[in-house]
């Protein structure tokens, strides 16, 4: 049974998995190319497993950057997790033990994050021990790669790789709102914000990090207050 | 440079675990109200929509080529197809789309 659990987790992972590698292929490249050792780049996916995060702190380093700086862009960039960390928190299942949380609530990311809250059963911590491991492996192995082989990959093929993480948030609302009509208005909601903040001129100061959070916490409310969910919805989904 | 890179690395890793993980503990039991839960209930979705959108057609260098297999991956998600058959097919399109274009 626990075993099952694993394997699922394992195969929800693998297109994470590939898709990390090719991320992160091209972390390592650029922390290298900023002039960092490929064991440092390597010992920072490692530890952080997040884009965005690390991209800003390479930069921050290869300029010499304030320790205060650091602080605050990491804080910035990551805040969206404490939302999203949230949200998975009542998904979690009763087992999970604080240990595992204090261990695998470090591989929350977008998308093991995505992933694990579109199953319809809780969280247990074999299933997201199996989700969690492909993807680490391939987060930190692009990142060895990259920064050693450096860019022996041909362009178009990183580029194809390149689009595969969002393929699969698709994968993940599309059905959902084909399903759900909030959660269609929901995702919609988002989308036009998150283009009004990109492309006007006026929200240029606003940051990728910022903009998701500012984008989703507005849908969301949108969401709930227009379609409350109630408990008995929430019931009959997690038992099937 | 003259900063030490082990304090970088430890203000990273620390700040990043903390976001993540302190909420997970602080937050153990079942959160009752109803507009949280519903609020909890779309960030997932409001959340991948808002990080795809308009960013995946920056993902590649061709703006076509990505819009291309945006629109792959929405029908296949569509039509029920699996996480990787999606990422995939998404990714093939635009592979045969940088060789077209």
């Amino acid at each position: 049974m626990s075993l099952q659990a694993f394997k699922k987790g394992l195969r929800d992972g693998i297109a994470i998995a590939i898709g990390y590698f090719s991320v992160s292929f091209s972390f390592g490249i650029t922390a290298v190319a900023s002039g960092i050792d490929w064991w440092q780049a390597v010992l920072i996916s490692l530890t952080n497993i997040t884009s965005s995060g690390q991209f800003a702190g390479i930069g921050i380093i290869a300029a010499s950057g304030p320790y205060v700086e650091m602080i605050i862009t990491e804080l910035v960039i990551n805040m969206r997790y404490a939302l999203m960390s949230i949200s998975l928190s009542q998904k979690l299942d009763p087992t999970f033990k604080r240990w595992q949380q204090l261990i695998l609530g470090h591989m929350n990311t977008d998308e093991i994050f995505a992933v694990a809250m579109s199953r319809n059963k809780t969280v247990t911590p074999i299933y997201m021990t199996g989700l969690a491991l492909l993807p680490y492996i391939g987060w930190t192995g692009g990142t060895f790669a990259g920064a050693i082989c450096g860019n022996i990959l041909p362009t178009m093929i990183s580029n194809a790789l390149g689009i595969m993480i969002y393929g699969m948030f698709l994968a993940i609302i599309i059905p959902a709102m084909k399903k759900e009509h909030p959660v269609l208005v929901v995702a919609v909601v988002a989308i036009v914000l998150s283009c009004i903040i990109h492309f006007v001129p006026a929200f240029s100061f606003i940051t990728d990090g910022f903009s998701i959070i500012i984008c989703a916490v507005a849908a969301s409310v949108v969401g709930a207050l227009l379609y409350p969910v109630s408990e008995e919805e929430e019931d009959a989904e997690h038992a099937a | 440079m003259q900063h030490n890179y082990w304090i970088y690395l430890f203000i990273m890793f620390a700040v990043t675990y903390l976001v993540r993980v302190l909420p997970l503990v602080v937050f153990r039991k079942k959160i009752t109200n109803r507009f949280v839960r519903s609020f909890l209930a779309y960030i997932p979705y409001a959340v991948l929509a808002a990080m795809t959108f308009p960013a995946v057609f920056f993902a590649v260098d061709c703006v076509p080529a990505a819009a291309a297999g945006v629109l792959a991956a929405v029908i296949i998600a569509f039509k029920g197809g699996s996480l990787f058959t999606v990422a995939a097919s998404a990714s093939a399109v635009v592979y045969v789309m940088l060789l077209i274009l």
